[in-house]
């Protein structure tokens, strides 16, 4: 990822298919790459041409990178997934005017450089945020003395769309975390007047963050969003749908430590916490590293992190079904007040029958004589 | 309020207050029914109240004679297909058995997913069946009460909700699981104080029923 670098950058008129052929991708090479994101995003394979050749003569769009409260980690993994793919390539050449972790501009020069681009691009760049803002204080998070939120409000004015990359900046992550100290939230809480792409992972697949960036390439528009804003072609489906595991929850045969025997055998990780059927994300089918393999491949069970507080959802080993919190204390108070209430009506009703035998008069033959003849 | 929020909050306040109240409402009921006692029999014992006590909450199990079998045969059939599929699923669910481990501390095998699916849809189906029978027969609709029909419906959405949501149907799974955990708690609520409470109260009257007739000297 070297597009930061103001000298080494390519003129803006480069098409991405020329940049493409300048690094020695090969057209093959590229028509599977058009291919596999075809089918990512669950496009027919008629259009396969037609992203390629949008791609071909896409131009580099502007793209300011902003960075909140976060770890770095999904520009991690995004820039070090894996080896150069056409994947990190395309974006290669977006023209990522601003990221404050890969610029080598920094300070006055790094912000002007935001600006510039804001104002070159106007109403036409891209805008992806990743990390949380602050509501709490301003000063928990700034960048060259500005507020997080003053800076996302200020960057997002000038947005054609945004892009939500990661489970803070889409729904708050970590930071957001019960008791959430820094009052942060995400994107979608502060700006409610330009297109928002939630792309939530902890961190996302590379492959979904250029899979977005593909759809707004080739098409110019932002791709279909879930009912909390997420690309349905790669959040659509569900982890537990798709686990390989999904044959051992359905014969009842579950892992129930992380060293029993059917650990070994790669049983299920349901009673071991396991959130993959709460978790709608492409992990089982994309995978990671390469392809390689998943978390729930490498025997541990799914954490739930493309969800919204997937920190709070009860713990990470605590099984999906059990209850969070306080319940056995629940119940047992419960039995205390169920016991106390109960005595105190049953000793109610004994007193309320004692007094009305007590109250009752005797009757003897004689007095029912005299009552007769009365 | 997302799926997620949603399911987080039913999984923790949401079930615990359920659970607060059902067994408060349990614990009150039981004392109260325990502690009406009994006036003391002076006639001369006739035999043993407690064995026959005992033996009549096994017999009640079964029809009390063939007439009487033949006259409901819908209803015992169809309420016993019920409530052997209402037990499969609740205890023998292991998303259900980790539920109750997580309380008593002891876990039990549980049987594989689609075996429960199934019995599901007999107690589903049973309980249809048993919800005709009660509005299309004159005498059972002229008997029932509001409350009947309350508990029916209160008993039918878990066993409806969580077919749902294991097979993700109708919306997604963080809701349908979110729902199917609220249907609990309503019947959770509503439990101790409607006749649903027969879960409880049967063992007691069938042993009450029983020791009088033993004590007493009925032949069974
Ligand atoms: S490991 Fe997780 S996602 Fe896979 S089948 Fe088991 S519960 Fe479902």
């Amino acid at each position: 990822m070297t597009a930061i670098k103001a000298e080494s950058r390519r003129p803006a008129d480069e098409t991405l298919g020329e940049a493409l052929r300048s690094h020695g991708i090969s057209r093959r090479g590229f028509l599977k790459f058009c291919a596999t994101t075809a089918s990512l995003m669950a496009l027919p394979p008629a259009m396969i041409p037609v992203v390629a050749s949008a791609l071909e003569k896409a131009r580099r769009p502007s793209v300011i990178w902003l960075s909140f409260q976060e770890c770095t980690g999904c520009t991690e993994s995004l820039t070090r997934s894996h080896a150069t793919t056409i994947e990190s390539l395309i974006f290669d050449h977006i023209s990522l005017d601003y990221h404050h972790t890969l610029q080598a501009a920094s300070g006055t020069a790094a912000e002007a450089a935001r600006e510039a681009a804001m104002r070159d691009n106007h109403g036409q760049y891209l805008l992806i945020v990743d990390g949380s803002i602050p509501l709490g204080n301003p000063g928990y998070s700034t960048i060259a003395g500005v507020s997080n939120l003053d800076m996302l409000r200020e960057t997002a004015e000038g947005a054609a769309g945004i892009i939500a990359i990661g489970t803070c900046a889409a729904y708050g992550g970590l930071p957001h975390a019960a008791p959430n100290p820094t009052g942060a939230v995400s994107v979608s809480e502060i700006i409610t007047d330009k297109p928002i792409v939630n792309v939530p992972g902890c961190p996302p697949i590379p492959v979904v963050i250029t899979g977005v960036l593909t759809h707004f390439l080739t098409f110019g528009t932002l791709p279909e969003l879930d009912s909390i804003g997420r690309p349905m072609a790669f959040y659509g489906q569900n982890i537990h749908d798709r686990c390989y595991r999904r044959s051992f929850y359905d014969r009842g045969l579950f892992a129930e430590t992380f060293d029993d025997e059917g650990a070994r055998k790669g049983w299920c990780l349901y009673k071991l916490g396991c959130k993959g059927p709460v978790t709608y994300n492409a992990c089982a089918t994309t995978k990671w590293n390469n392809g390689t393999s998943f978390p729930i491949e490498s025997g541990h069970p799914c954490l739930g992190c493309s969800e919204p507080d997937f920190w709070d959802m009860g713990g990470f080993y605590r099984t999906l079904s059990m209850p969070t919190g306080h319940f056995s204390t629940a119940l047992g108070y419960g039995v205390a007040i169920g016991a106390a209430a109960g005595l105190a009506s049953a000793l109610l009703g004994r007193s309320e029958r004692d007094k009305a035998r007590s109250a009752h008069e005797k009757v003897s033959v004689d007095d029912l004589d005299k009552g007769g003849s009365s | 309020m997302s799926g997620a929020e949603f399911l987080l909050w039913m999984r923790g306040p949401g079930i615990s207050f359920a659970a607060l109240f059902f067994i408060a409402g349990v614990v009150l009921r039981l004392i109260e029914i325990l502690m009406l006692g009994r006036t003391k029999n002076l006639a001369e014992l006739r035999g043993s109240g407690s064995t026959a006590g005992m033996r009549t909450i096994a017999t009640r199990f079964l029809p009390a004679d063939a007439n009487t079998f033949r006259r409901s045969l819908p209803t015992i059939v169809l309420g016993y297909l019920f409530h052997i599929g209402l037990f499969v699923v609740i205890f023998l669910l292991t998303p259900h058995i980790k539920l109750f481990q997580s309380v008593f501390h002891i876990g039990w095998p549980g049987l594989p997913t689609p075996v429960v699916d199934f019995f599901t849809v007999v107690a589903l189906v049973s309980m249809l069946g048993l919800l005709w029978r009660r509005v299309s027969n004159r005498l059972l609709r002229f008997l029932s009460t509001g409350e009947d029909y309350l508990s029916w419906a209160v008993t039918f959405m878990p066993l409806l909700t969580g077919y749902l949501s294991y097979h993700h149907l109708l919306l997604p799974y963080s809701w349908m699981l979110g729902i199917h955990i609220l249907s609990v708690a309503l019947l959770l609520v509503i439990f101790p104080f409607t006749k649903l409470m027969h879960s409880f109260t049967l063992f007691i009257a069938r042993y009450y029923n029983g020791a009088i007739a033993g004590e007493k000297g009925v032949q069974q």
